[in-house]
C-alpha cells in the first residue's frame, strides 16, 4: 500500500498546484473527522482539487494503484461517511465553489460540488426562485454533500429530498472516468444512475458538477409557533393537520428538554412551560394559505394548545426557526456530551415511540431530548451524557441504539437523512435481509469492482468484488461527542 | 408453489415476437420460483403486467416465457394515517385509486392508458399532466420487492417516505423495461384528495404563443398542478393549466390564470377531452420529447414543422408527439429534426412506439449518456441477459 499511495501523491503533485495536496501529518490530522466527531482516522493524503478534470486524474491514479478515495465536502456529515481512510485519499472538494449557472426561467441552477447549500437559493431569490432541500446545516454543508446523503431538511415533508431536485451531474467514477449522468430536462433515458448514485454515500463515485431545479418562492409563507403541554397532544395536532388534508411545508417538533437547550442558547422566545411545541410552516398561493391557517389554528386549539404565534415579521419567523435549527448545537448548553440520533417511524407510532423512549431513558437514567420532523416521522433524539464519568458514553451509545430497535420494530428506518456512513453499517443488517444487503453490492460491484470508492461505510461486510476492508476503521472508543459544530 | 409453464398463444407475443410460454404466478415465492427455473433453463424472461405498453421500445431479442404479472393485482395495504399504500405490480393504478379514495387520498399517477397496472407504470415510467408539482413515480415509490433474474427476492427502502439507508434500488428500477428485475410490490407515498380542481384552457395559435403563455403560469403564483398543451400538427390548438386546492382558493386561483391566458380562457371542473392521454393512435410513431424551458418554443416549432401533433406536460418540459407511420426516411428525418431541437436544450428525443418494423430501423433513444456504465449494472443485474433482452438502451 505504501508504494500506491506514493504513487498516487506523486500522480496529485503533476496534475495540482504544491497547496492543494497535503502530506504533513499535522496538516492531514485536520482532517481526521466529519461532523461525527468521535471517529477519528488520519488520512495518508489530503487533495483539494480546483476542477474536475484534477479530482478525476487523482481518483484515476487511486484507481491504477488500488488506493482508496473519500469525497469529503464541508464535512458536516452526521454520521461519518466522509471519515478518511487511514491508508487513502481523501479528496476535499471545498475548492470546487462556483455556481456557474443560475436559470430562473429554466428553473435550473448549475453548481460545484463545493457551492454551499444556503448560496444557491442567495443567488436565485432575486430571480424569485429558491432551492428547496434545507438541511439544519445548510449555511455551511455542501451541494456535494447534499447529493452523497439525499439531504432532506424541514421543507422535504411537502417538497422532497435532494433526489427529487437533482436532474444531471458531472461525475467521475471510480475508474477516473468523467462521465455525465441525466439531462438538464426531466426523463433522461437509460438507467437512472444519478438516482443510484445520491445516497450512496460516496461509494459509487465523486460528484464534479450537478443541475439542480429551482422552486418558484412562494407567494405567502405563514410560520407558527404552538405550545402544547405534551407531546402527545402535539403529535395528536400533527395527524389531525394531516389527516384534514393539509401538507403543510414543514411540522417540526420539540419537546421540554430540547426547548430548554435552545432558550439557553438562543434566546428563541418559545411558550413559556411548553411540555412540547409545534413549528408549522404553510406556504403557497395566498388564498389557500389563509384557509389552512385558519384550519391549523383551529386543529391546534382542539388538540390542547394553549399557544399559538403566529410570526408577524421575517425576523420573526427567523427566531421561531433559529430555535429549531440550532437545537443540536443546542444541547450543547445543557449537557457537556451528546449523541444525535437520526431514525424514522410511520408518522402514526409516534405517540407509541415517545412513550418508548422515555421509558428507555427512564430506566436508564439516561436524558433524551427529542426534535423532529413530525410531519414525515423522523426523530432526532439527543442522548445527553457526560464522558467525563466513567461508563456513561456507553450508555448512551446502548439508549441511542435501542431508539434505532424502536424504529426498525415499527416499521421505520435507521436513518431519515444523516446516512448510514461508518456509524451504522452494523444496523444495516436489521434493516435488511441477506439478499437486500447482496443485490445493493450488485449496484457497488456494477460501479467500483476494485472497491475503492469510500469502502467500508454503508455496508456492515462487502460480499462481492472483492473489497478489502480498512484496518483502521473499526468503532473507534467514543470521545467528546458534541458533533454539529465540528466543521 | 409451483407455477405451470403454460403454451403461450398469439396473443402473447410481445411487440411481434413470438413468446413459447406463459407464466401466470400468484406471488413473489412464485414469481422467484419461475424465475429460478428459468435460470435454470437459460430461458429469456419478459414480464408483463396490464400489456398496455408492451409495444414500447424494441420489440425483445426473444421471449421464451411471459411472465404475465396479472393475478397479482391486490392493493396489500393502505395505511391512511401515514399516506402510504402497498400494492402487488399487477394490480391496476384504478385499482389503487379506488382503495385509497375511500379515505379520501390519491396516488398521485395519472392512469395514461387505460388498463395500466402499478409494475407497468413503474418499468416504462409512465407519467401524466400532474407530474409538475409532485413529480412522477421515480419520486412517489419508496420501497419495492423484486425478483432478480437468478430468482433471488430482494427488497429497497421501506414503509417510510423519509430513507436514506442503503442503496435506492427504486430508483434503478424505475423505467428499466423490466430489464434489471422484476418488481412484484411496491409501496407509495400518497396525497390527500385536493378538495376542488378546476381546469383553465385557452386557445393557443403557434408555438411562440404556447411557450409564452406556460412560461406566464409557470413562473406565476397560482401553483398550478398541470401546465399542458395539446396541439395539432400545425402547431394551433390549447394550453391548459389544473389547479388543485380548496373551493376558494381555486376559484380565485382559476380567474388569474384565465386572465394571464387571454380573454378566450374558460374555466371547467372537469378535465378537457384528451387529458392524460397519449397523442397516438395505434400504428402512429409515437415520441417523447424533453427539454428545459427555454427550450419549449423551438421543440414546438420543430414538431409544427415535421407535422407531429403534439400534447403534454409542457410546464415540466416533457411533450409527447406523433407522427403518422410513413415511410422509414420520413420518420427518421423527423425524428432527427426533433432530436436536434430538444438536445439544443437539455433533453432527449426518445421514439415510445412505433411499428415493430420502424423499431427495428431506427434510433429510438438517441444518444444516452453513461451507455458504458448502464451496460455494467445490467451485467451485475442480469449477467446473462435473460431479462427483456433487447427492450432498452444500447440493446440491452
Amino acid at each position: 500500500m505504501t508504494l500506491g499511495i506514493d504513487a498516487v501523491t506523486e500522480a496529485a503533485r503533476r496534475v495540482l498546484p504544491d497547496d492543494a495536496v497535503i502530506t504533513d501529518r499535522a496538516r492531514l490530522r485536520t482532517y481526521e473527522c466529519d461532523g461525527l466527531a468521535h471517529y477519528r482516522v488520519t488520512p495518508a493524503l489530503v487533495v483539494i482539487p480546483p476542477d474536475a478534470a484534477s479530482l478525476a486524474a487523482v481518483v484515476r491514479a487511486c484507481h491504477e494503484h488500488g488506493v482508496p478515495f473519500v469525497a469529503r465536502g464541508s464535512g458536516t456529515g452526521l454520521s461519518g461517511g466522509a471519515l478518511p481512510h487511514a491508508e487513502g485519499v481523501l479528496v476535499v472538494t471545498s475548492q470546487m465553489r462556483e455556481i456557474r449557472e443560475v436559470r430562473p426561467d429554466d428553473q435550473r441552477a448549475v453548481v460545484d460540488p463545493g457551492v454551499i447549500n444556503l448560496d444557491v437559493t442567495r443567488a436565485a431569490t432575486p430571480g424569485g426562485y429558491y432551492y428547496a432541500p434545507d438541511p439544519s446545516s445548510q449555511q455551511i454543508c455542501s451541494i456535494g454533500g447534499n447529493l452523497a446523503e439525499n439531504s432532506g431538511g424541514a421543507h422535504c415533508l411537502k417538497y422532497g429530498f435532494t433526489t427529487n431536485h437533482v436532474l444531471a451531474a458531472e461525475f467521475v467514477s471510480p475508474q477516473g472516468d468523467v462521465v455525465r449522468l441525466g439531462t438538464e430536462a426531466p426523463d433522461a433515458p437509460g438507467y437512472d444512475l444519478l438516482g443510484a448514485v445520491i445516497g450512496s454515500e460516496g461509494t459509487l463515485g465523486v460528484v464534479t458538477e450537478a443541475t439542480l431545479r429551482l422552486v418558484r418562492l412562494p407567494e405567502e409563507v405563514r410560520t407558527i409557533l404552538v405550545g402544547f403541554e405534551s407531546t402527545d397532544q402535539a403529535g395528536a395536532a400533527t395527524s389531525a393537520i394531516i389527516a384534514a388534508g393539509i401538507v403543510p411545508a414543514a411540522i417540526e417538533m420539540m419537546d421540554a428538554l430540547a426547548i430548554e437547550a435552545a432558550e439557553a442558547a438562543v434566546h428563541c422566545n418559545y411558550p413559556d412551560g411548553a411540555g412540547a411545541v409545534l413549528v408549522i410552516e404553510l406556504d403557497g398561493p395566498a388564498v389557500e394559505v389563509e384557509a389552512e391557517y385558519a384550519e391549523v389554528e383551529r386543529l391546534c386549539g382542539e388538540h390542547g394548545a394553549f399557544e399559538q404565534r403566529l410570526a408577524t415579521d421575517p425576523a420573526d419567523r427567523a427566531l421561531i426557526w433559529k430555535g429549531r435549527k440550532s437545537a443540536f448545537a443546542a444541547v450543547g448548553r445543557i449537557s457537556p456530551d451528546y449523541i444525535v440520533q437520526d431514525g424514522v417511524i410511520p408518522r402514526t407510532a409516534l405517540p407509541e415511540v415517545l412513550t418508548a423512549i422515555a421509558e428507555v431513558s427512564r430506566s436508564s437514567g439516561v436524558r433524551v431530548a427529542n426534535v423532529f420532523h413530525a410531519g414525515d416521522g423522523n426523530l432526532h433524539p439527543l442522548v445527553l451524557f457526560d464522558d467525563s464519568v466513567e461508563g456513561a458514553g456507553d450508555a448512551a451509545e446502548e439508549v441511542s441504539g435501542a431508539i434505532l430497535d424502536l424504529c426498525i420494530q415499527h416499521g421505520g428506518s435507521i436513518t431519515g437523512e444523516h446516512g448510514v456512513g461508518m456509524d451504522k453499517a452494523k444496523y444495516m443488517p436489521r434493516m435488511y435481509g441477506e439478499e437486500d444487503l447482496d443485490t445493493m453490492q450488485l449496484v457497488r460491484c456494477a460501479f467500483d469492482p476494485g472497491g475503492i470508492a469510500n469502502p467500508g461505510k454503508v455496508f456492515p461486510t462487502p460480499r462481492l468484488c472483492g473489497e478489502v476492508p480498512g484496518r483502521h476503521q473499526g468503532p473507534h472508543p467514543l470521545q467528546a461527542a458534541g458533533l454539529a459544530e465540528v466543521f | 408453489m409451483a407455477t405451470d409453464l403454460l403454451e403461450a398463444g398469439p396473443d402473447d407475443a410481445v411487440d411481434g415476437v413470438a413468446a413459447r410460454f406463459v407464466a401466470r404466478p400468484s406471488s413473489t415465492a412464485e414469481v422467484a420460483s419461475v424465475m429460478t427455473a428459468a435460470a435454470e433453463e437459460g430461458l429469456t424472461v419478459v414480464p408483463r403486467g396490464g400489456g398496455t405498453k408492451l409495444g414500447w421500445g424494441p420489440p425483445p431479442t426473444t421471449a421464451d416465457v411471459v411472465l404475465d404479472l396479472s393475478a397479482m393485482d391486490a392493493v396489500l395495504d393502505h395505511q391512511a394515517g401515514d399516506l402510504i399504500v402497498e400494492a402487488q405490480a399487477g394490480a391496476t393504478l384504478a385499482t389503487v385509486r379506488e382503495t385509497v379514495g375511500k379515505e379520501g387520498q390519491r396516488l398521485v399517477v395519472d392512469e395514461t392508458l387505460p388498463g395500466a397496472t402499478v409494475g407497468g407504470s413503474l418499468a416504462a415510467h409512465a407519467s401524466g399532466p400532474e407530474r409538475l408539482l409532485v413529480g412522477t413515480v421515480r419520486d412517489l415509490l419508496i420501497g419495492v420487492t423484486m425478483v432478480r433474474a437468478d430468482g433471488v427476492v430482494a427488497k429497497a427502502g421501506g414503509r417510510v417516505v423519509k430513507n436514506v439507508a442503503g442503496y435506492d434500488l427504486g430508483k434503478l428500477l424505475v423505467g428499466s423495461f423490466g430489464t434489471l428485475g422484476v418488481v412484484t410490490e411496491a409501496i407509495f407515498r400518497l396525497h390527500p384528495v385536493p378538495e376542488a380542481q378546476a381546469w383553465v384552457t385557452a386557445p393557443v395559435a403557434d408555438a411562440d404563443e404556447a411557450h409564452r403563455l406556460a412560461h406566464a403560469v409557470v413562473h406565476g403564483q397560482s401553483v398550478a398542478a398541470a401546465v399542458e398543451v395539446d396541439l395539432d400538427e400545425s402547431g394551433r390548438g390549447t394550453i391548459c393549466a389544473l389547479l388543485n386546492g380548496r373551493h376558494d382558493g381555486v376559484t380565485q386561483r382559476a380567474s388569474a390564470v384565465a386572465a394571464t391566458l387571454g380573454s378566450a380562457a374558460d374555466v371547467a371542473t372537469a378535465p378537457p377531452a384528451g387529458w392524460a392521454a397519449y397523442p397516438w393512435g395505434s400504428g402512429a410513431v409515437g415520441l417523447k420529447l424533453t427539454c428545459v424551458l427555454s427550450g419549449l418554443r423551438d421543440v414546438l416549432t420543430a414538431a409544427a414543422e415535421v407535422g407531429a401533433s403534439v400534447r403534454g406536460s409542457a410546464g415540466a418540459g416533457v411533450l409527447y408527439a406523433a407522427l403518422p407511420a410513413g415511410d422509414e426516411q420520413a420518420v427518421a428525418a423527423a425524428t432527427d429534426r426533433l432530436r436536434q431541437a430538444c438536445t439544443a436544450h437539455g433533453g432527449s428525443t426518445v421514439v415510445v412506439e412505433a411499428p415493430p418494423g420502424l423499431e427495428r430501423s431506427l434510433d429510438l433513444w438517441g444518444p444516452v449518456p453513461a451507455l458504458d456504465l448502464m451496460r455494467r449494472v445490467k451485467d451485475q443485474f442480469d449477467p446473462d441477459h435473460r431479462l427483456a433482452p433487447g427492450r432498452f438502451v444500447g440493446g440491452i
